[in-house]
């Protein structure tokens, strides 16, 4: 065969339609603790592996050398390690310069209450690093703090509990008082206990506070039935997505291990006067229990997405992925239709790695 | 007895509240009641029906519906 012949052999006649090339998007997200009280980062991943947008690399941060996330590899293509929060806004960001340096990171994620704070306060420098985020302020991270919820309720015409700042064991007695049996005392950012009595409180407060410092938050007991929203602020004032979810099984932590999307027009509502009330920007969720003169009170405000987020996605509402277009500086359609009776089931899953792969997480801080 | 509009019932016997999440488990007459109630029959005509294919007690009868409507109004289920 001639050198002519055999190159015209390969000229093909028949027509090839080839899939549109979706632009490479090189996206960086924490919450990588997929563990029984799991870190959203896992399932906001997830999410965003389903957009049909960009075609993803996705960088996960974490904190621990054994987050679950870190060896999802189909998942995470690579991870690196972050200081602690405690360390500080220049430690993070000297390490967060020196990953944009490895890799091409244009949206970064962060998925932590307590990491939040100093991601905010970076954000212009990220900007200039060609990170982008999509992050509520940091007045709107004060306000709707545990420790400024009746606060805020009162300025926005939300119903809230009344609640209390816990500096010591001494001021359990006044705050029992004030709100009365059963209490609920909770940590600044994550873990509550219902206490019924002056000992089941003390006892709830040493652990409490050993675990995640003073104040602790006294807050009025409140009898009815947990539902979440999960919505998407687009920093106008408008919730671009509303997505409410019952818990179906509860861990002993209070985490969902499984739940069932909502109908509820009343929810909805909700979640769009929150947004409009504060302009939120980011995701959020909004923790609420209804009681059996079926008020809404709004517990707790989460100033991220919530770790069961992967529904909102299933149920036709990709929150995570709308985030990622809306720090882009994409438009972001209104999102109205969901699925309701979409279910999650949790589960646990035994990850086989090898201790070399651990070892370049502790060791070298990157996998 | 009306039920709220959004309830999905199944011939298996399975109510969905999708406003709550609540879901329940009805026994075949059960299931068979509210499949009529939904298709828009009144109670006089299916406790008619029911008199007629079942061995059962007019009397009787009206206890046991005044009960399902009882638990039906205490799952929230009626509007």
């Amino acid at each position: 065969m001639s050198r002519v012949s055999r190159l015209t052999s390969h000229v093909s006649i028949n027509p090839v339609l080839l899939p549109p090339t979706r632009p490479r998007l090189t996206v960086a997200v924490t919450g990588l603790n997929a563990t029984d009280s799991p870190g959203p980062g896992v399932a906001v991943i997830r999410a965003l592996r389903e957009t049909v947008d960009f075609d993803l690399r996705i960088i996960g941060l974490s904190y621990e050398a054994l987050e679950p996330g870190i060896y999802l590899r189909e998942l995470v293509d690579k991870t690196y390690q972050l200081p602690y929060p405690t360390a500080g806004t220049a430690a993070l960001l000297e390490r967060l310069q020196y990953i944009r340096e490895q890799e091409d990171v244009a949206v970064l994620i962060p998925n932590f209450d307590a990491e939040l704070f100093n991601f905010i306060k970076l954000a212009p420098q990220l900007q200039a690093l060609g990170i982008h985020t999509f992050l509520p302020t940091l007045a709107q991270l004060e306000a709707r703090d545990k420790l400024n919820l009746p606060a805020f309720g009162t300025t926005h015409g939300l119903r809230v509990p009344a609640s209390q700042a816990l500096y010591n064991l001494a001021g359990i007695g006044a705050a029992a008082e004030a709100l009365g049996w059963p209490l609920v005392l909770k940590g600044r950012y994550y873990d509550a206990a219902v206490v019924h009595s002056l000992a089941q409180a003390e006892q709830a407060f040493g652990r409490l506070s050993g675990q995640w410092g003073v104040p602790l938050i006294a807050q009025q007991f409140v009898a009815g039935q947990e539902i979440n929203i999960a919505g998407l602020g687009d920093g106008h004032g408008r919730a671009l997505s509303v997505v409410p979810m019952r818990k179906l099984t509860i861990t002993d932590k209070g985490k969902a291990w499984a739940g069932i999307t909502l109908e509820d027009e009343a929810l909805l509502a909700l979640a769009r006067c929150f947004a409009e009330a504060t302009k939120w920007r980011g995701g959020f969720e909004l923790e609420i229990m209804r009681t059996t003169a079926d008020e809404l009170f709004i517990m707790e405000i989460n100033p991220r997405f919530p770790a069961w987020i992967y529904l909102t996605a299933a149920a036709g509402q990709n929150q995570p992925a709308a985030l990622l277009r809306l720090a882009l500086g994409l438009p972001v359609p209104m999102m109205e239709e969901y699925a309701v009776g979409k279910m999650f089931v949790r589960y646990a899953w035994d990850l086989i790695t090898d201790y070399t792969a651990f070892q370049e997480v502790a060791a070298l801080g990157e996998l | 007895m009306k039920l709220k509009k959004n309830i999905a019932t199944s011939e298996s016997g399975f109510i969905f509240n999708p406003a709550t999440g609540d879901s329940f488990s009805a026994n075949p007459l059960a299931a068979d009641i509210l499949a009529r109630v939904k298709d828009g029959q009144d109670a006089a005509a299916i406790k008619a029906d029911i008199l007629e294919h079942y061995d059962v007690a007019p009397g009787q009868l009206e206890k046991d519906w005044d009960d399902l409507l009882a638990q039906l109004r205490e799952f929230n289920l009626l509007d």
